[in-house]
């Protein structure tokens, strides 16, 4: 029986759709089965983020309705043998599935998959208890401002009420240079305020941009800090001891990359 | 008639009976059951020497005609000679006194409201909400709004380890702390209202807004 974590911030825009897709590759990336869900039905973005949008025939309300097998529906990744993705469907809405098929149908992937990785819709309704139906974990995604960690603090208040464990928390897209300045949020103030365990901090990287619109995830290129940000995530996931990142050290992509296998 | 409650209870004492009376019970089934006591049973201590009797009410709020209806009951007993006859106080007021106390964190969104005197042991963050009838004492940061002495208590005080919330209310001031307080050490505080403002003092000074605080003077 697999694991199934949700991905969830509450407030858009923060980077759910990038993270998923990013542990979700580098999981697989370490050789393990990977399945990814995209709940956002209506907004689906998962699927262009992976390059995998031309591949798509049926998503995650046909298989609620009973139109396909869920196999059927399953999108396999161009680089991994071992990773799939559930498309959500573009022309319905988030009230065309419920909460409990969405829970059927992680079930059912948890019986194939060692990792069943669920992007969450932004927002606290329908969308968002959706996602969260059949997850056994939590990841929360925030920035380092002060309204996404705002939307975190929700997030997390709705997660502990609900059967998920203990969310953990990812700080996305942090530029050192301002934290440095003062003119960002710190993780130090961040994690005071939302008092959760810390999975991983990501730097601001524009070749995540880059990647995102080549459907290419960030984490293939060893060049990109955020790349070897979110494969330590995967690391963290998998239960090995990998130390934070040091974002405060100017360091050229060979330093980086030595860096990465002294710590590995 | 026969009743099977058992709202009045007699005890044996050294000197005397006590007559423990339930608070719970509607008044009329307790003087009914008193009635029935008295005229149906314990016919060998009721009849005979005379009998000092207390009577305890408990908790009931009562009116002294309701203790003169008891009275009027036990007189019926020639015998038994009324010592005193009590109600404990302690009622809301005392309820209230008592600091009820909660922990964990208050996130976003979320509200803690509570009757009486709150000790939280955790944060309030920002989009939280506690409120309170009485004061509010938080053990942890206060970071989010707190409203305390909510039905109109002014005496209210809210305190915190660390008084940093968006918003303070005390029965109907409302102060926006950033804006309004100016640069503070952050260190334990309490605010109260004065002449109907808000006030920020260190936490030690809250002797001078609360008389018959038991005072450390040193020794």
């Amino acid at each position: 029986m697999g694991e199934a974590i949700v991905v969830t911030s509450g407030k858009g825009g923060v980077g759910k759709t990038t993270t998923t897709a990013n542990i979700g590759t580098a999981l697989a990336l370490q050789g393990k089965k990977v399945c990814l869900v995209d709940t956002d039905i209506g907004l689906r973005n998962l699927d262009v983020v992976m390059g995998l949008e031309n591949r798509i025939i049926y998503d995650l309300v046909d298989v609620a309705e009973g139109r396909c097998r869920l196999n059927q529906a399953l999108v396999k990744d161009k680089r991994f043998d071992e990773l799939y993705m559930l498309p959500a469907a573009q022309t319905k809405d988030k009230t065309s599935v419920t909460p409990e098929q969405v829970k059927d149908i992680i079930l059912e992937l948890k019986k194939e998959y060692e990792y069943v990785l669920i992007d969450c819709p932004a927002g606290i309704e329908h969308g968002f208890r959706n996602a969260i139906a059949g997850a056994d974990k939590a990841i929360v995604v925030t920035t380092p401002e002060h309204a996404a960690v705002r939307d975190a603090d929700r997030i997390i208040g709705l997660l502990e009420q609900s059967s998920v464990e203990s969310p953990k928390l990812v700080v996305n897209r942090i530029r050192p240079g301002l934290v440095k300045s003062g003119d960002m949020l710190d993780i130090e103030d961040i994690l005071q305020v939302l008092n959760i365990d810390l999975i991983g901090i990501v730097p601001d990287d524009e070749l995540v941009i880059k990647a995102a619109n080549n459907g290419e995830p960030t984490v293939m290129n060893p060049d990109s800090s955020a790349a070897i940000a979110y494969r330590n995530i995967a690391r963290r996931i998998l239960g090995d001891a990998v130390p934070l990142m040091q974002l405060d050290r100017k360091m050229g992509a060979f330093k980086k990359f030595k860096k990465f296998f002294g710590m590995g | 008639m026969t009743v099977k409650s058992k709202h009045v209870r007699i005890k044996g004492i050294k000197d005397g009976l006590v007559f423990l009376l339930d608070d719970k019970c509607p008044f009329e089934d307790l003087l009914s059951e008193l009635r029935y006591k008295l005229e149906h049973s314990h016919q060998n201590i009721l009849t005979g020497p005379i009998v000092h009797v207390d009577v305890k009410l408990g908790s009931r709020p009562v009116t002294e005609e309701d203790k003169e209806a008891v009275l009027e009951i036990l007189k019926g007993q020639g015998n038994l000679l009324i010592r005193s006859i009590d109600a404990v106080v302690e009622s809301a007021q005392a309820d209230q006194d008592v600091l009820f106390i909660m922990s964990g964190i208050i996130r976003s969104g979320q509200v803690v409201h509570h009757v009486g005197n709150l000790l939280y042991l955790g944060d309030v963050n920002p989009g939280g909400t506690v409120t309170c009838t009485g004061d509010i004492y938080v053990l942890g940061a206060l970071r989010g709004v707190a409203h305390a002495g909510v039905d109109g208590n002014q005496e209210a005080i809210i305190a915190a380890s660390l008084l940093t919330p968006t918003q303070l209310r005390i029965a109907d001031c409302i102060s926006r702390p950033p804006d309004e307080w100016g640069a503070r050490e952050s260190s334990m505080e309490f605010a109260y209202l004065s002449s109907g403002a808000m006030q920020i003092d260190k936490i030690h000074n809250i002797v001078k807004v609360r008389q018959g605080l038991n005072v450390f003077k040193g020794v």
